[in-house]
């Protein structure tokens, strides 16, 4: 437990040094979602009603971007090695590692959420709606990102690499993130959609760290 | 007591070595020898579980180190080319999380003590961004005095060092010797440890 709470200081640390890299994912959110309604026109009706799924693609993307943060430095510093070798299991510490991860770059997107929830006229209680799915979504999100980041890791193109592995992954999370948000606009209710995302978020959890594991084996041999 | 069993190394199609055999008991110091891309690191990295071996066997204390893995990796300490230092952390927060991290927790003055003896008591709090190769590379070093593991396999670690810290890490080496310590290294710089004699391993 010690090495973890160290581990957790080490990554919390790095990142409030480099402010940088989690602002510039969450303006890349903010951007994307503000595009949509210059493309589509200011039709309120029409904003409104892809409001949700607009949030949830742009959270997408943002997540995805900050994936190749996840182990890329450690890998090339040799912080990566000296972790495999930590009598800690691997999978105890992949499981911090995402946990910061999430922290630093999920956290954030689902607090900047609501603001740009309002700009597509989204409700309070639809609002409600579209955190709570974020919420339960954006950590299955880094859970799933992480296979393809540790799997990636040390190739040459691999940024471009990862959205090919990992988006296909993520339309679950989309559609029932989305579908959440939706269910609340329609009035047909967003709990199924929501637990259905609690169950993902499960079950990534129990799985994903050792993937990640076995990934990082084959990738740092 | 750390024993290998004829172990092979393929790295792409080319075999590196084959039915290589050593032993390594406490107080001994093994000295790994041979030509660049003769398959140094790779054994090593081998010896430390980063590589599984083609074939052969590595065992701790008779039990292969795959399955004593979490006991194994508790008594060794390895020292990589990358210093796995973080160049937005200072010299001290770098020295004390490695020491949390590997799961042995210094006190604050050991791991200044610790850093000072290397000569970096004057740039504690500075980012490691601004030190030199070689002044990173004592940061690195620097987890050698901290650390409990009885095994230390070092690979290159001289390389960037100057003539005082060369002579720092050779009373370290002696004195975790003398201690019943054992040491795997690689290097192409004469080392003297005072009281040993070491035995070499020659990679062709």
């Amino acid at each position: 437990m010690n090495a973890i709470s160290a581990l957790l200081r080490r990554e919390l640390t790095l990142a409030m040094r480099r402010r940088g890299d989690a602002l510039t994912a969450l303006f890349f959110f903010v951007i994307v979602a503000s595009l949509f309604p210059l493309g589509v026109g200011p039709d309120p009706k029409l904003l409104h009603l892809m409001g949700g799924g607009v949030v949830w693609v742009a959270a997408l993307l943002a997540a995805m971007l900050s994936l190749g943060r996840l182990f890329a430095a450690d890998h090339a510093d040799g912080t990566l090695e000296q972790l495999i070798l930590t009598p800690t299991s691997p999978v105890v510490w992949i499981a911090g590692k995402i946990l910061a991860h999430w922290l630093v770059s999920g956290v954030p997107l689902i607090l900047m959420a609501p603001v740009l929830g309002i700009q597509f006229g989204l409700s309070g209680a639809e609002l409600a709606v579209l955190m709570w799915s974020l919420l339960l979504g954006t950590p299955a999100l880094s859970l799933i990102g992480a296979i393809g980041a540790a799997l990636t890791l040390g190739l040459r193109g691999g940024g471009v690499l990862v959205s090919l592995l990992v988006l296909p992954l993520y339309v679950p999370v989309l559609i029932f993130g989305a579908g959440a948000v939706d269910g609340a606009i329609s009035g047909l209710g967003s709990e199924a959609h929501l637990s259905l995302l609690g169950g993902i978020l499960i079950l990534a959890f129990m799985l994903t760290p050792w993937a990640v594991a076995a990934a990082l084996r084959i990738s740092i041999e | 007591m750390l024993e290998g069993k004829s172990l092979a190394c393929v790295r792409g199609e080319r075999t590196l070595f084959s039915r290589l055999d050593f032993a390594l008991g406490e107080g001994e110091l093994l000295l790994v020898q041979g030509a660049n891309g003769s398959g140094k690191t790779s054994l090593l990295r081998m010896v430390c579980g980063l590589l599984a071996p083609e074939f052969g066997e590595i065992s701790w204390h008779g039990e292969a180190i795959a399955s004593c893995r979490e006991r194994y990796h508790a008594d060794m300490v390895y020292f990589g080319h990358a210093p796995a230092v973080k160049e937005d952390l200072s010299a001290f927060e770098n020295l004390d999380l490695a020491c949390r991290l590997a799961g042995f927790p210094a006190g604050r003055d050991d791991v200044k003590g610790a850093l000072g003896y290397l000569g970096l008591g004057h740039c504690l709090d500075l980012p490691a961004r601004s030190l030199s190769q070689g002044q990173r590379r004592r940061v690195a070093l620097a987890r050698l005095l901290l650390t409990r593991a009885r095994l230390w396999i070092l690979d290159e670690p001289l390389t960037a060092l100057d003539q005082a810290a060369l002579h720092l890490v050779q009373s370290l080496l002696g004195e975790h010797l003398a201690k019943g310590g054992m040491v795997m290294l690689t290097t192409h710089q004469p080392v003297a440890v005072a009281g040993v004699v070491p035995k070499t391993l020659q990679l062709s």
